[in-house]
C-alpha cells in the first residue's frame, strides 16, 4: 500500500510528459530513501523485551511538508512563481488557465503541471498552446502530494523567471491539506455553485490565499450573490483577496494578470 | 478521503521509529489531532486496520488525545472555543480571528517492544 498517496494496492501514480510522449510509470512505493515495509526486517535484529516510550512528537504530514519545503527553495532560487489552484470539479482551473496562458504567454515563460486522477484531457489543452506541460494521473488518490510536484518540476526543466501552474485534483476537501511548495493556493469558485460553499468547506478557503470568482459572465441568468459569497469566505479566512473573471469573455482577467505579474517581479 | 493518506503516514513515522530504536513492534501509539485538524475521527478508525495490517502498528493500541480549537480574537483580543473555522467571536462578533489550537495532527509518542 503506497505510503504518501492513500490509494490502495497496485495504485500506479502516472507522470506523464507529454512533449516527448515519454510514460513513466511511478510506483510510489519506490522512494530513494529506505524504507521499512519489508515484514521480516523486524526479526532479524537482537530485541530486548523491555518497553520503551519515544517521545515522538512528528507531524503526521512531516514528509509531505518537508519535501513541500524542498521545492519552494528550488522555486525560489530560480525567482519561479509557483500557484497551486484548487477548486471543485468544473469551476473552471483549465478555462482560466489557457485563457491566462493564452494572453501572457509573450511576455512571461509559463509551466504547467496538471493533476487528474484520470486522462490525460487537461495536459492535452495546455500542450494546445505550446507550453510545457506534465500531467499527473493519481490513479485513487484524491489529491497531488509535495513529491509528486518534485518528479514532475524535474521532467519540466523549469527557466528562470518564469510562472508554474499547478492545478489540482478537483476536490474541495483532500488537496486543502497538502502543501506542494506554492508561493500562493488560489481557491476558484463558480458562481453557477451556492455561496456557502466556503463555510461547506472551510479548509480550502481557510488555506488559500486567492479567491477566484469565475463565471461571472452567467450572473445574469442566476441567482447569486456575490457580496454574500465573499462575506461566508472572509469569516472563514479575512486574508483572502478576490478576483472576478469570467475565463470565457476575459471580463476581470486584467485585474488578475496584474496581480499575477506584480508577485513575480517582487521574486526578481 | 485522505484519512488513508494520514493513516498511512502514521504507520510510516511508527516504522521509523520503532527501526531506529531497533524494537521490533508498537504496543500504543498516542496521537494528537486538533478539532479543525480536517481530520474525521470516524474515517481515520474505518481505515485503521487496513492501514497498519502487516506493519510495526498492526496490533497496537491506539489512543487519540483530541485537542479542542481554539482561536484569539484580533479585534478584542479574548480567547474563545470554536468549533467551526467561521465561528465569530462570541465578546465583539469580529470574524477576524487567529486560530490558535486545533490544528494539531501529531504522533505524540509510542511505546515500543
Amino acid at each position: 500500500m503506497c505510503g504518501t498517496c492513500g490509494c490502495s494496492n497496485g495504485n500506479k501514480i502516472t507522470i506523464s510528459n507529454l512533449e516527448n510522449h515519454h510514460h513513466d510509470h511511478h510506483d510510489h512505493h519506490h522512494h530513494d530513501h529506505p524504507h521499512s515495509h519489508d515484514l521480516d526486517h523486524s526479526h532479524t535484529h537482537h530485541h530486548s523485551t523491555t518497553k520503551m516510550t519515544l517521545e515522538v512528537e512528528q507531524d503526521i504530514l512531516h514528509h509531505n511538508n518537508i519535501t513541500a519545503a524542498r521545492n519552494r527553495g528550488f522555486f525560489e532560487a530560480k525567482n519561479i512563481f509557483t500557484i497551486n489552484l484548487v477548486s471543485s470539479p468544473g469551476s473552471g482551473k483549465t478555462s482560466l488557465l489557457e485563457r491566462t496562458i493564452s494572453d501572457l504567454k509573450n511576455d512571461i515563460p509559463f509551466y504547467v503541471i496538471e493533476g487528474d486522477q484520470q486522462t490525460q484531457n487537461d495536459a492535452n489543452r495546455i500542450k494546445a498552446l505550446n507550453i510545457p506541460v506534465i500531467q499527473i494521473n493519481t490513479g485513487k488518490g484524491c489529491h497531488l502530494e509535495s513529491d509528486m510536484v518534485y518528479e514532475a518540476v524535474k521532467k519540466l526543466e523549469i527557466k528562470d523567471n518564469s510562472f508554474l501552474m499547478i492545478e489540482n485534483v478537483g476536490n474541495l476537501v483532500c488537496p486543502a491539506m497538502f502543501d506542494l511548495g506554492e508561493n500562493k493556493r488560489i481557491v476558484i469558485i463558480s458562481v453557477t455553485e451556492g455561496e456557502d460553499k466556503p463555510q461547506k468547506y472551510p479548509d480550502m478557503f481557510h488555506s488559500s490565499d486567492v479567491c477566484i470568482i469565475n463565471k461571472t459572465d452567467l450572473l445574469p441568468y442566476l441567482k447569486f450573490d456575490i457580496e454574500k459569497l465573499k462575506s461566508y469566505a472572509l469569516q472563514v479566512n479575512h486574508h483572502l483577496k478576490f478576483f472576478e473573471v469570467s475565463a470565457t469573455t476575459g471580463e476581470g482577467m486584467e485585474t488578475w494578470y496584474q496581480w499575477l505579474k506584480k508577485n513575480l517581479d517582487k521574486k526578481l | 478521503m485522505h484519512e488513508l493518506s494520514i493513516a498511512l503516514g502514521i504507520v510510516k513515522i511508527a516504522e521509523e521509529e520503532t527501526k531506529k530504536a531497533k524494537a521490533a513492534r508498537v504496543e500504543l501509539i498516542e496521537l494528537e489531532i486538533g478539532t479543525l485538524a480536517g481530520v474525521e475521527l470516524d474515517s481515520l478508525n474505518y481505515v485503521w486496520d487496513s492501514a497498519v495490517k502487516e506493519t510495526v502498528l498492526e496490533s497496537a493500541v491506539k489512543e487519540i488525545k483530541v485537542i479542542k480549537a481554539k482561536a484569539k480574537c484580533l479585534d478584542c483580543d479574548i480567547l474563545f472555543d470554536i468549533e467551526h473555522i467561521y465561528d465569530i467571536c462570541p465578546n465583539c462578533k469580529s470574524h477576524i480571528k487567529a486560530i490558535i489550537m486545533g490544528k494539531e495532527l501529531r504522533v505524540k509518542s509510542l511505546i515500543v517492544i
